[in-house]
This record gives structure tokens, C-alpha cells and sequence, in this order.
């Protein structure tokens, strides 16, 4: 599923919004997320899941086809873990 | 961050109600999360994709009592956050 057909999805079950208007809530709740997580906030979505930054120290590594010795500089990584809810909803015990 | 705090954040930018924002806001993670339980992976352009990835059963140790017990098959979710979103933490 794409984010245009998320948006086509969301607007079929919202009562009384247009596809534009559904465009710019989605597009507001990635943006605002990714804002947060360039402030370095923790985001946390009840029964979906939690983002967060995760810094990266900066490692000398070596070019495997040279061997030569490289320095990789510190790095932010954004860290998902799924929310319970969403865990247990991808995992019915009848399975 | 929070539920709530996008719930105020589309309030104020896109000026629908609370209730409207609220009901939307819990659809569009809703209507995500059924993609998932079809395995369908979705990705959201400029922000990243989410996999379903299937796992197989296999061996493994409670670490507490060290008895062996069998993990079961399971589904679970991968993130990669897109080149856009990883560039825009280095900012």
C-alpha cells in the first residue's frame, strides 16, 4: 500500500471529508512525526507502535576491498517497535 | 509525541474539530494496520516503509530457566526509514 492509496482508503471511511482534505491530514501526521524526530522526541502511537531516534557512535571501519582503515561518522537511526495491540493483531492465536 | 498531540496538531493546522480529528487520525493507523494483516507492506513516500515479514518456528531458551521451549511462526514488522527522513535527522 502506497500513501495515495492509504489516503483513497482513509477517505472512503471518513464521513464528510474530501480526498484533498484527507491528503493533507496524512500528509500533516507523517510530517508532524518526522518533525518530532528530528527534535530528538520519542513518538508514541497507542496499539501501533513507538519511533525513536537512536544515536549511532562513530566507528572506524576498513574497506573490505582495500583494507584500508575508514572513519564512519557518528549517525541518528530511527528505531520502530511494534505496539502490542498491533503485535497480537498480526498474530491471531488461532494461527 | 502522542496521539493526542497530533490530534492538536490537526486542530490547529487543518482546522477540523477535536472528534474529527481524533476519528481520523485513529483511521489512518486503522487502515494501516489492516494492510499489515493482509501482509501487505506500505510505504509512505518521504517518511519510510514498513514490511511484514514472516518468521518460522525454531528452538529457543527461556533465559531465565534455561528450559527449551519452541518460538512459534510469527509475523512481525520491519521499518526503513526513507533516505528523506534519515537526511532530515542529520539537519
Amino acid at each position: 500500500m502506497t500513501r495515495s492509496a492509504l489516503i483513497e482508503k482513509v477517505a472512503e471511511r471518513v464521513e464528510g471529508l474530501t480526498l484533498k482534505q484527507t491528503e493533507i491530514v496524512v500528509e500533516t501526521v507523517f510530517e508532524s512525526i518526522k518533525e518530532a524526530l528530528r527534535r530528538g522526541e520519542k513518538i508514541e502511537i497507542r496499539g501501533f507502535g513507538n519511533f525513536r531516534v537512536k544515536e549511532r557512535k562513530a566507528r572506524k571501519a576498513r574497506n573490505p576491498k582495500t583494507g584500508e582503515s575508514v572513519d564512519v561518522p557518528p549517525k541518528k537511526a530511527i528505531r520502530f517497535k511494534t505496539g502490542k495491540a498491533l503485535r497480537e493483531a498480526l498474530n491471531p492465536p488461532e494461527q | 509525541m502522542t496521539k493526542a498531540d497530533l490530534v492538536e496538531i490537526i486542530f490547529e493546522k487543518v482546522g477540523l474539530s477535536k472528534k474529527e480529528a481524533q476519528d481520523i487520525i485513529e483511521i489512518i493507523f486503522d487502515t494501516i494496520k489492516q494492510a499489515f494483516q493482509e501482509g501487505e507492506s506500505v510505504k509512505i513516500s518521504g517518511f519510510g516503509t514498513f514490511n511484514v515479514r514472516k518468521k518460522a518456528a525454531r528452538r529457543g531458551r527461556n533465559p531465565q530457566t534455561g528450559e527449551e521451549l519452541e518460538i512459534t511462526p510469527r509475523r512481525v514488522l520491519t521499518f526503513k526509514a526513507s533516505n528523506q527522513l534519515k537526511a532530515a535527522l542529520e539537519k
